[in-house]
């Protein structure tokens, strides 16, 4: 603020290099050994390209074919939708786990522990598998009392599991598990001291997690679970075995057709990249809405974003008075 | 207020509160003195039930605390009821322990709008009166990472009168402070004393204890040391103990 100016100008330093008086100029630190990297760098990657671009064994006319095809669009509906869904319940279920498993109440506590220990120890596939064939061992889902004739419910297994339901119920499930385990972590990175606060004033235990330890979780949680968002986007493949029809599923279709397995994979990859990229965006929108209040933003982290912030920082730092915030 | 007889705690096997018996009339101010270890924050967190009792009677406001009685039996209280009870009891840490993704206004705002249930307009000018009671009011927009840590302090202050309590318990509040920022926090303590807030404060800070306090309780391993008129206990102490701490902290 204007009133710190004259100390702060000293201890910022940022508009005014360290020791410079009027008559002497400082010449900062060139990195010319990151512009030879650079440059050596991106002439490997214009090589490889030009490469990649003229490999005749790669049918680019074939990708070129397929990249649009409303085969890949329908699995890529499907890959779409089942990650959302899946990770919606494995979100919702997994925040739901992680709470009991921190429960002062040993019922849900161990009831938590088992669902971890099963859905986490036994492998994916098994489980899609066994949700996908659930009708060839129950022919019937019934809800009642064990051990007597009273039901109050009588579906036919494979009316209500589809291979949709089924695949979701895989994924979600499973998902479940493992985001258990990284919301307990952010739970429990959480200083106490911020419960014991909500306590004193009053709140009750579940509006205390709900409002005060979550959100300052989240921050801890989020990249992580971008790793899982994008792990479950390619996971989703899996669901072919029991005729999900999903972006991989459908690009196996084709090539186990045409024989051109390169070309078809090449397809799928660039399909996987747009969408993990678009998937950077939300994630890095989500951390900054729950990075409120911890100071300055995560730093930009691309070469082209260093770019731009840089350029704006330095037209900040010559502006006049840099935002020096007083602390008194 | 607060009334305390024979109270005991012990984590594992250290015993931390060896019988401790104290009284608080309304509208007193009582500080709590001694060196660290000597179980006086624990006692000010077992008086809202951070800290459940091992042994002994406590009660606040008539009340036992963590328990409703009913004739001869105590019944432990369900989460509902102690969250209930710890309405009305304020506590300021010596971490400030603000909500960092809030700010200044929303962390007062708080617990009136989802613990009393008071409308946000309301509880928005409720906020904004204590803000500026505590001399925050130009602050109100920002994040606890942006204030020091003395206004960190003020807005705690606040936060806890939000609730209108009838208790208020300060845990060494200026402990984690710069050294100049310590007389701003205790300014605004001074004026709540003034006021006629009952108050029960854990501190190293004589002169404020001297000063401000209708008690001086001095505590060491436990238990009660010395308690009484704050000019005698911090001026002419009659036990040993207390001379030699007060010798090396003045």
């Amino acid at each position: 603020m204007a009133a710190l100016t004259p100390a702060g100008a000293v201890c910022g330093a940022r508009a005014t290099a360290p020791h410079a008086g009027e008559s002497r100029t400082v010449v900062p630190i060139r990195h010319w050994g990151r512009w030879l990297a650079a440059a050596a760098a991106l002439t490997s990657l214009v090589g490889l390209i030009g490469s990649l671009a003229g490999n005749k064994n790669l049918h680019w006319d074939i990708v070129g074919h397929y990249v649009f095809a409303d085969l890949v669009f329908n699995g890529l509906a499907t890959t779409l939708w089942l990650t959302a869904a899946a990770m919606a319940v494995g979100l919702g279920l997994g925040v739901l786990v992680a709470v009991m498993r921190l429960s002062s109440n040993p019922v849900l506590r161990t009831l938590a522990n088992a669902f971890v220990w099963i859905f986490r120890g036994t492998p994916l596939l098994v489980q899609i598998i066994f949700w996908g064939y659930a009708g060839a061992l129950y022919k019937h889902i019934l809800i009642g009392i064990p051990f007597t004739h009273i039901t109050f419910l009588d579906m036919d297994t494979n009316t209500v599991l589809t291979p949709a339901v089924a695949a979701l119920l895989a994924l979600g499930l499973n998902e479940a598990a493992y985001a258990s385990e990284i919301v307990r972590a952010g739970i429990q990175s959480v200083d106490a001291g911020q419960a014991e606060a909500a306590h004193s004033l009053g709140m009750r235990p579940a509006l205390t997690t709900r409002r005060i330890v979550l959100p300052q979780a989240m921050r801890v949680i989020i990249p992580p679970l971008g790793n899982e968002t994008i792990n479950m986007l390619k996971m989703t493949a899996l669901v072919s075995v029991i005729s999900a029809h999903d972006l991989m599923s459908n690009i196996q279709d084709v090539y186990a057709q045409n024989y051109q397995v390169i070309p078809m994979l090449v397809v799928a990859s660039i399909w996987y990249l747009i969408l993990v990229t678009a998937l950077g965006l939300p994630q890095s929108w989500l951390e900054r809405r729950y990075g409120r209040g911890t100071a300055p933003a995560t730093p930009a982290t691309g070469p082209l974003q260093r770019l731009v912030t840089g350029a704006a920082l330095r037209i900040s730092r010559t502006g006049p008075a840099a935002s020096t915030d007083s602390k008194g | 207020m607060v009334h305390a007889e024979g109270v005991r705690k012990h984590f594992g096997k250290v015993s931390v509160l060896r019988g401790i018996d104290l009284s608080v009339e309304r509208g007193r101010v009582c500080c709590l003195l001694g060196p660290s270890g000597s179980g006086k924050s624990t006692f000010l967190r077992c008086i809202n039930h951070l800290e459940k009792i091992d042994g002994g009677s406590l009660s606040v406001d008539g009340a036992p605390v963590g328990h409703r009685q009913q004739g001869n039996r105590l019944y432990e209280l369900k989460e509902r009821e102690i969250a209930r009870a710890r309405r009305d009891i304020g506590m300021v840490f010596q971490r400030f322990n603000l909500f960092p993704h809030m700010t200044a206004l929303e962390n007062v705002m708080e617990a009136p709008v989802k613990v009393a249930g008071v409308t946000r307009a309301e509880a928005r000018a409720d906020a904004l009166r204590l803000l500026d009671r505590v001399g925050l009011a130009d602050r109100a927009e920002r994040y606890p990472a942006q204030l020091s840590g003395g206004q960190q302090q003020r807005v705690a202050i606040a936060r806890a009168l939000a609730m209108k309590p009838k208790l208020m318990l300060f845990d060494e509040p200026t402990s984690a402070l710069d050294p100049e920022l310590v007389g701003e926090v205790l300014d605004v303590m001074r004026q709540l004393a003034a006021e006629g807030m009952t108050m029960v404060v854990v501190t190293h800070e004589i002169g404020f204890a001297r000063e401000v306090a209708d008690t001086a309780v001095f505590m060491d391993g436990g238990v009660v040391v010395e308690a009484g008129d704050p000019r005698q206990v911090l001026g002419d102490p009659q036990q040993e103990r207390t001379r030699t701490f007060l010798s090396k902290v003045l």
